[in-house]
């Protein structure tokens, strides 16, 4: 079993973990943290698929920004108690077996799909470098590139006037 | 003139023109404009009817085809007229008639308002038009447009007066009678065309006479369609078991009586059995039933006749008798016989409708004869008239009822001694109830109201003369039948009618009896006939029996129950059977689907509405499921 | 590592998520969730450039810069999807003092 392998097993193991832990959580911080965990197991496949860059992002924008705003909300709000009322037990069991139904049906949709030799490899290739990433963003991508700022623009306007006592 | 058979389609026209100007305008013409143009176009037709019957006489007959009324791949029913011996004669009595009748009805009805009197002489028209259609038709179906047409006008026609409701009950008695007999000639209609694929006369009767491998209609068949058609003729001619709505029919006007529920329509059946007569010859166990129910109705109708006190309703049960009679002449194979008696009967029975209506006209609307008496010093034309119409329905020798009747009673005796003293019987009752009717009515003493007696009169010419027309005719009728025992080969209606009834005749073979035994039977009729006359005459001209009738009487006069009975066993089931399906099937069942569809949907979409709980996680679990499906349906189900 | 491993975990990361939306009442738990099925994608858009990545260059290509370019542009929109999400998330607090979805049945009416 090469270092990848190893490798790739651990954080698997790391990210569903981390995952369950997320949705079995009582107590919502714990549960953003779980979150933050999952995130760097998933920043770990990203530099295990040679995607330095998506991962380094991952890690700033997802762990650090994103996350951290959920943390500041969940503390503004003072929820860090296990407040929440149980829902509904069948509720919950349907909704547990209907995502279980979901994996099942998407796995098994996979099985005459035939790409056993499709390798995803580990290790190699500069696609994920920021220098390549960059040079295809700003060449075939500067238009959707410039349009996300809007879109960040509109965004920020519409959590100020959400945010606004009315 | 070259050939007036092509003209045939203006016999039924010409009423029909009236009818549609009288109906349309009525409110536009003046009362003496409506019954010229009701009363002239019925006398157009008639002498049209004339011309035609002149050549018919000559040996002319035809069938001729005017247009393709229904046609259906290799069915066709053309809009055919039939003008033979037989069918011409029908349009004398009825163009004849009928025109008198109309004249009458101008005077009789003129105290109607004007849109009334036009909505009268319209029915009237109509009624004319669809009878000559019946006896023009040269198929069954145009027969039955004729069929269907005069038990319309008689239903409307009874129901004139339609303020007063027993009288629309009476119409609707009528109708219901009717139809259960249409009902049957229709059946028998489909089956002719299921076996021949063609209604036509010409076809049928050919087909029903042939034989070996080109053989149409089995014994079976035969049978079938003769008692099928015989039933459509009970109901439109009054025979045991639907008779009991042509004495109710007396509620419409008198003039229409006369035309429609003695002289013309309820002939109708006999017109259609004599006009099939070879599919009846073929086929003796229906003739033995047509024979038996004839001579059941004549006898029944007779006894009630006996204790009646209605005018008109005497007159009416006398009518059932008569047609009775006739059924009686068809069953024994006699159709020359019946169409004869048609013949006779409708001059003498039109005469003594029309006479009752002068009566009444006369008694300010009174029918009740216990409240009359005494007419004839009053009344000395519509008097003669009645009396001579009596004379003629009673089979007094010299006038016409006397040869008809006498035909019918010696093909009976051929038939069977039994049915000749039954119908020797009615015939006696006949004469003992029609005298009754005519003491009571014109002899003795006025019973009536002193206003009533100050207000007695004669009649105006527009009623009298129709009188004495009719009278005249009573009279001279029957001397176109004049039997072989009295005078060898006088019998022109014999010889006129013998093409129509030749391939009966030979079937059937001639059975003649001995003119010494005819002789014998004429005489012994005679003679008790004018017995009955003299006791009736004399019994009821000095004691009227005025008080209510008892014991077997009162069963007589209470017609035998049998509307009573019909009541009990059809009507009254009918009504229960109706009144469950009304309170259970109606409520329960029917109301029960249809709203309990209605609860259903509202039941069901009240559950449904729950799953719209707002609740978004509801909606996320429906969305997920939902879209499993869609996947298991794309990658599972696909293949 | 074959493909099928990264389709597996990246299907079984998007039915913890769903399971999570499914489950949960807090809203931001399930924001959370929604965050967790969207990181689940890009791992396997990230998979997928790999492959396509190692596809091509067995004929002297050099390709999958797309899909990773994708992943960025998702966490843009994510990163702006959570901006406003948890500003409504805020104000619905600020209503109702609570963050249970199960009182925004408003849908309902």
């Amino acid at each position: 079993m090469s270092i990848t392998e190893i490798l790739f097993a651990v954080l698997t193991v790391v990210a569903l973990f981390g995952a369950m832990m997320v949705i079995t959580s009582r107590n919502p911080i714990y549960s953003v943290l779980w979150l933050i965990l999952t995130f760097f197991a998933i920043s770990g496949h990203y530099i295990l698929l040679n995607a330095q860059f998506l991962a380094i992002v991952n890690i700033i924008v997802y762990a650090g920004a994103i996350m951290v705003l959920f943390l500041f909300v969940i503390m503004l709000m003072n929820l860090n108690k296990e407040t929440e009322p149980s829902r509904n037990r069948w509720l919950k069991m349907a909704g547990v077996i209907g995502g279980g139904c979901l994996m099942l049906v998407l796995v098994a949709a996979l099985r005459d799909i035939d790409i056993k030799d499709n390798i995803a490899n580990v290790g190699h290739g500069d696609i994920g470098l920021l220098k390549n990433l960059g040079k295809e963003l700003f060449t075939t991508y500067v238009v959707p590139f410039e349009i996300s700022s809007i879109l960040f623009l509109s965004a920020m306007v519409g959590a100020v006037v959400i945010g606004k006592k009315n | 003139m070259s050939n007036i058979l092509t003209l045939a389609y203006l016999v039924p026209l010409f009423p029909l023109i009236g009818f549609l100007v009288n109906g349309l305008l009525r409110k536009q013409l003046n009362k003496p404009l409506i019954g010229i143009i009701g009363s002239g176009s019925i006398l157009a037709s008639f002498i049209v009817s004339l011309l035609i019957f002149l050549q018919v006489k000559n040996g002319a007959s035809d069938v001729i085809t005017y247009f393709n009324f229904i046609s259906v791949g290799d069915f066709s029913i053309p809009f055919a007229f039939q003008i033979d011996q037989l069918s011409s004669i029908f349009l004398l009595i009825i163009t004849g008639v009928g025109f008198l009748i109309h004249v009458y009805s101008t005077s009789y009805m003129h105290e109607e308002k004007t849109e009334h009197f036009g909505r009268y002489f319209a029915y009237l028209n109509l009624f004319v038009f669809s009878m000559l259609l019946l006896v023009m038709g040269a198929n069954y179906v145009i027969m039955f447009i004729g069929w269907e047409g005069v038990g319309l006008c008689s239903y409307l026609l009874i129901g004139f007066w339609f303020k007063k409701p027993e009288y629309n009950k009476a119409a609707n008695k009528a109708f219901i009678m009717n139809r259960i007999g249409d009902l049957a000639f229709l059946i028998a209609i489909f089956w002719i065309i299921g076996k021949v694929n063609s209604v036509g006369y010409t076809e049928v009767l050919a087909a029903a006479q042939a034989t070996g491998d080109a053989q149409v209609f089995s014994a079976f068949d035969l049978t079938g369609i003769t008692i099928l058609l015989f039933i459509g003729a009970t109901g439109k001619s009054a025979q045991i078991p639907l008779y009991t709505w042509l004495p109710d029919a007396m509620a419409g006007p008198t003039p229409v009586s006369a035309l429609i529920h003695a002289a013309t329509m309820v002939t109708a059946g006999i017109y259609m059995i004599a006009r099939s007569n070879i599919l009846y010859t073929l086929s003796p166990l229906t003739l033995d039933i047509i024979t038996w129910i004839g001579l059941a109705t004549a006898l029944l109708a007779a006894t009630i006749a006996l204790k009646q006190n209605d005018i008109k309703k005497v007159l009416a049960y006398s009518t059932v008798s008569q047609l009775g009679y006739m059924f009686l002449a068809l069953g024994t194979g006699a159709y020359v016989a019946a169409v004869f008696h048609v013949m006779t009967h409708a001059f003498f029975k039109a005469l003594l409708f029309l006479g009752s209506g002068s009566v009444i006209h006369a008694m300010g609307g009174e029918q009740d004869i216990r409240k009359m008496g005494g007419l004839s010093k009053h009344m000395k034309v519509t008097n003669f008239t009645f009396l001579i119409g009596c004379l003629a329905i009673a089979g007094i020798p010299g006038l016409s009822g006397f040869f008809s009747k006498d035909e019918i009673l010696a093909n009976a005796f051929i038939k069977s001694p039994v049915i000749y003293g039954i119908g020797l019987f009615t015939a006696l009752l006949t004469a003992f109830y029609m005298f009754r009717l005519y003491a009571t009515t014109f002899l003795g003493k006025f019973r009536g109201t002193h206003e009533q007696e100050h207000h007695l009169h004669e009649s105006p010419a527009a009623i009298t003369i129709p009188l004495i027309v009719l009278a005249v005719l009573s009279v001279v009728g029957g001397y176109v039948g004049i039997p072989a025992f009295i005078k060898e080969g006088a019998h022109s209606l014999n010889s006129f009618l013998s093409p129509v009834v030749a391939e009966s005749n030979t079937i059937l073979g001639e059975h003649h009896i001995s003119h010494s035994t005819e002789w014998m039977l004429a005489g012994i009729s005679t003679v008790l006939i004018i017995i009955v006359v003299i006791f009736a005459w004399t019994k009821f001209s000095k004691r009227p029996d005025t008080e209510e009738a008892t014991g077997f009487g009162k069963v007589l006069a209470d017609k035998w129950y049998v509307d009573e009975l019909y009541e009990k066993i059809i009507v009254n089931p009918l009504e229960k059977l109706g009144g469950f399906f009304n309170r259970v099937m109606e409520t329960s069942v029917i109301d029960g689907l249809v709203n309990g569809v209605g609860r259903l949907v509202n039941y069901g979409s009240r559950q449904l509405r729950l799953i719209q709980s707002g609740q978004v996680g509801n909606y996320v679990l429906l969305m997920v499921l939902s879209m499993l499906l869609i996947f298991a349906i794309q990658f599972f189900l696909r293949k | 590592m074959p493909i099928i491993y990264y389709i597996i975990l990246s299907i079984a990361l998007f039915s913890i998520g769903i399971v999570g939306v499914l489950t949960r009442r807090n809203a931001i738990i399930i924001f959370m969730c929604v965050e967790l099925m969207l990181n689940a994608v890009n791992l396997l858009l990230v998979a997928f450039s790999k492959m396509h990545y190692n596809a091509a260059l067995k004929d002297g290509l050099v390709a999958g810069a797309d899909g990773q370019l994708f992943v960025f542009f998702i966490m843009v929109v994510a990163a702006a999807e959570v901006s406003v999400g948890l500003a409504i998330i805020v104000m619905m607090y600020r209503n109702i003092h609570s963050v249970d979805v199960n009182f925004l049945n408003r849908l309902k009416h």
